[in-house]
């Protein structure tokens, strides 16, 4: 593994590596000193043409708590406003010897593109409407540490799976790890080869809700309604809105979650959110466990961390 | 444009038949028969080589006006000549758009200056490809590029009352629309072809039914008012069945298929390359097998190259940001052979309908697409379909790279194109 692009490219077995990395080095973030020599000398770069806070920090403190040196480069301001091609910007990050570069773009397969033109390992952090593998490592973290197994669990992803590369990252690597996917949308908002992808698809949350171990929540932009995806967001929510009456229909073990930001009322209504079935503040920490382990597999960077070496699953 | 010199093509075959020599002289081909005198002519030795008629490519675009760094009508000639073509229909869409008499005149001047090959310019058929007014189609047909064949390629003729009345208005000259079938609703944002290689990359899809459903429409009118229609690269099984539909109808429909949708497949997508991206997408290999099957029936009449050059800059970036369009000239026949010809599909002589005759008869251009026959103007490919080559960019004559054909080894090889008797390219090389 070279590169992190899209979770479709990870064996199960490297999967399963990641995520054992990131419960070792989760305990790092249990210290008081939160910091470790792993990637001491090594240079990442955070490349963000689109604004992501949250995934950015992220990533800065999973690198910072590794020792790597990073620079944050965000599109806003720079060359790149003034018309630079990503061509020209991976070539200063290769004069500057960049051993990791992280990329957020809003062009699908920026990323791929990325990997084309610079020697060092390139994270995609979200590109477009294609994918964002960590946060998929970061959700399957979260779900093996809550119900203990991804194998035969059953989860439900819910709202707008065609524009989302959250829900293409979580699909393949769920599959990949064994988990039994529903995708739970109107049609509009499916991909239209959905049928050939490896899960099941339905257009009813109530009939999927109370079979489901998991369900995720995904972000429904403003826009999609504009764009007649569906009629207002009042039908949206009462069909596809996770709301108390249907929250209370699902299994009692059942988790909820959603990689944020949510929108509160339309998508998940806020006892929903609250609740401590809910992940949403777990994902977050869990986050910067799983970029530090991929971080530091790409980069190859020397175990010498929490002497739980041995632990397997 | 003629030479009084003289040229002796010694051993070739006309069309893949016997062994011949070709005389040609006075821009017309004088003689043919074995083992002709040279008599003072010059000898091109065209061992192994077939004689087609020089092609016609309805479909080109040249860029001049307004994008110069991507190819000119010089350089954009250069490379047609390079590909076996004598001569080019240059699309409209350049900037400013070929909507006047006076756009269409400067570019038939500047390719009768080049002189590597006829240069017809295509008229826009609404101002400034707008979708809006009709443009003046009666002045560009009267104007000295006596202009034909109008269309907005680029973007399509979506209103259907506009569309109808081009159609009625051209008979008044034996004009031809030549439409890009893309129903713009659908396929806003549009990325790539959709299907499952599109929801697999994440990239926005153009959906097969946004051609089809404007084709039929279409197909519709033009049978509705009377007059001729032209679809321009047809890419999906559907456009080739509604098609073949419409003219069992008697519609007045012809079709044509760029090289690059007789070989490529969206899966090339998958390295988000933009060299890949091209407007319409590439397609599945279901549309692929259709659309060779179509081209081999008869539904789609012609090859056209939608030769689209870019600068590398355009190119270079990410896929979404890129623009739309591959090279295409100068590996026409090249690809048309791999994917016709060695595949059982098509004769030479279907070739030479399909590439020259055809295209010529639609543009209504009279003095090209002529057989190889003793009287006739010396328009001539001589091509060796025994060669292969891999293809090199670095030896194209077009001022653009973006070819998706670069490091593949193709068939073929053109040895020399004459012009009314006189070789525009001569061993391989632009003369
Ligand atoms: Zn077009």
């Amino acid at each position: 593994m070279r590169h992190l692009l899209s979770t479709g490219d990870l064996t199960r077995d490297e999967a399963v590596l990641i995520l054992d990395t990131a419960k070792e080095l989760a305990q790092v973030g249990e210290r008081s000193v939160k910091k470790l020599p792993t990637l001491r000398g090594r240079t990442v770069v955070n490349l963000f043409y689109e604004d992501s806070t949250r995934t950015r920090i992220s990533f800065e403190a999973a690198a910072k708590r590794m020792s790597a040196d990073v620079i944050n480069f965000s599109a806003r301001g720079s060359s790149v406003a003034k018309g630079e091609s990503l061509k020209d910007t991976a070539l200063t990050l290769q004069a500057m010897g960049a051993d990791g570069v992280v990329i957020r773009h809003s062009a699908s397969g920026a990323a791929r593109r990325l990997a084309d033109w610079v020697d060092g390992a390139v994270v995609n952090a979200g590109d477009g409407t294609h994918e964002h593998p960590t946060q998929a490592l970061l959700d399957a973290f979260t779900m093996r540490e809550r119900m203990g197994r991804l194998e035969d669990l059953r989860v439900a992803v819910v709202g707008d799976i065609r524009h989302s590369r959250v829900a293409r990252s979580n699909v393949l690597l769920l599959n990949t790890l064994g988990a039994e996917v529903t995708l739970v949308a109107p049609p509009t908002l499916l991909p239209v080869s959905v049928g050939t992808w490896p899960c099941s698809v339905s257009y009813d949350l109530d009939e999927v809700l109370p079979k489901s171990d998991v369900v995720m929540m995904l972000r429904v932009q403003a826009e999609r309604m504009n764009a007649s995806f569906f009629p207002s967001a009042r039908e949206y929510s009462r069909r596809y809105g996770l709301d108390a009456d249907r929250f209370a229909r699902m299994a009692e073990h059942a988790i909820v979650m959603h990689p944020g930001p949510m929108i509160r009322g339309m998508e998940i209504s806020a006892e929903v959110a609250d609740s401590p079935r809910s992940t949403v503040v777990e994902q977050v920490t869990n986050g910067v466990s799983v970029r530090m382990a991929v971080l530091y597999l790409l980069l190859g960077g020397a175990m010498q961390t929490t002497g739980n070496q041995g632990e397997t699953r | 444009m003629t030479d009084t010199k003289r040229y002796l093509i010694r051993d070739t075959r006309v069309l893949g038949g016997e062994r011949t020599d070709i005389l040609l002289g006075s821009g017309r081909i004088e003689q043919i028969g074995a083992d002709l005198p040279a008599d003072g002519a010059e000898v091109v030795d065209a061992a192994g080589a077939i004689a087609l008629p020089g092609l016609v490519d309805l479909h080109t675009h040249l860029r001049e006006p307004g994008r110069e760094d991507a190819e000119t009508v010089a350089t954009g000639s250069r490379s047609a000549a390079m590909g076996g073509y004598t001569a080019v229909f240059a699309m409209a869409n350049t900037d400013p758009v070929a909507d006047t008499a006076g756009v269409v005149e400067q570019v038939w001047r500047l390719g009768r200056d080049a002189g590597y090959c006829d240069v017809h310019p295509v008229g826009a058929v609404t101002v400034g490809l707008g979708g809006r007014q009709l443009a003046e189609l009666g002045a560009m047909a009267d104007s000295p590029a006596r202009v034909r064949v109008f269309s907005d390629d680029g973007m399509c003729v979506s209103d259907a009352l506009l569309m109808r009345r081009a159609l009625e208005y051209v008979k008044a000259f034996g004009g031809v629309v030549a439409q890009h079938a893309q129903e713009p609703r659908l396929t806003e944002g549009a990325q790539m072809n959709e299907g499952v290689v599109s929801d697999r990359l994440g990239l926005a899809g153009w959906p097969a039914v946004a051609e089809e459903a404007i084709i039929a429409r279409d197909c519709l009118l033009a049978e509705h008012v009377g007059s001729r229609l032209h679809v321009c690269h047809v890419s999906t099984r559907g456009s080739v069945q509604i098609i073949r539909w419409a003219k069992s109808r008697g519609c007045d429909v012809t079709a044509e298929v760029t090289p690059h949708h007789l070989l490529l497949t969206d899966e090339l997508a998958e390295s988000y390359d933009p060299v890949y991206k091209v407007n319409p997408p590439l397609r599945t290999a279901e549309d692929v097998e259709a659309l060779r099957e179509g081209l081999a029936d008869g539904t789609i009449d012609i090859v056209a190259t939608d030769h689209a050059p870019h600068p590398s800059e355009a190119k270079e970036t990410e896929w979404g940001q890129a623009a739309m369009g591959m090279l295409g000239l100068e590996t026409a026949l090249s690809v048309v052979q791999h994917t016709m010809v060695d595949t059982g599909r098509l004769d030479w002589a279907g070739v030479a309908r399909r590439m020259s005759a055809t295209p010529a008869r639609i543009g209504r251009v009279t003095d090209q697409g002529r057989p190889v026959a003793v009287g006739e103007p010396a328009n001539i490919t001589l091509y060796d379909p025994t060669a292969t080559r891999v293809v090199d960019p670095s030896a194209m004559a077009s001022k653009s790279r973006n070819s998706p054909y670069v490091g593949m080894t193709l068939p073929g090889r053109v040895l020399a194109t004459f012009l009314r008797g006189v070789p525009t390219v001569l061993d391989g090389k632009i003369q």
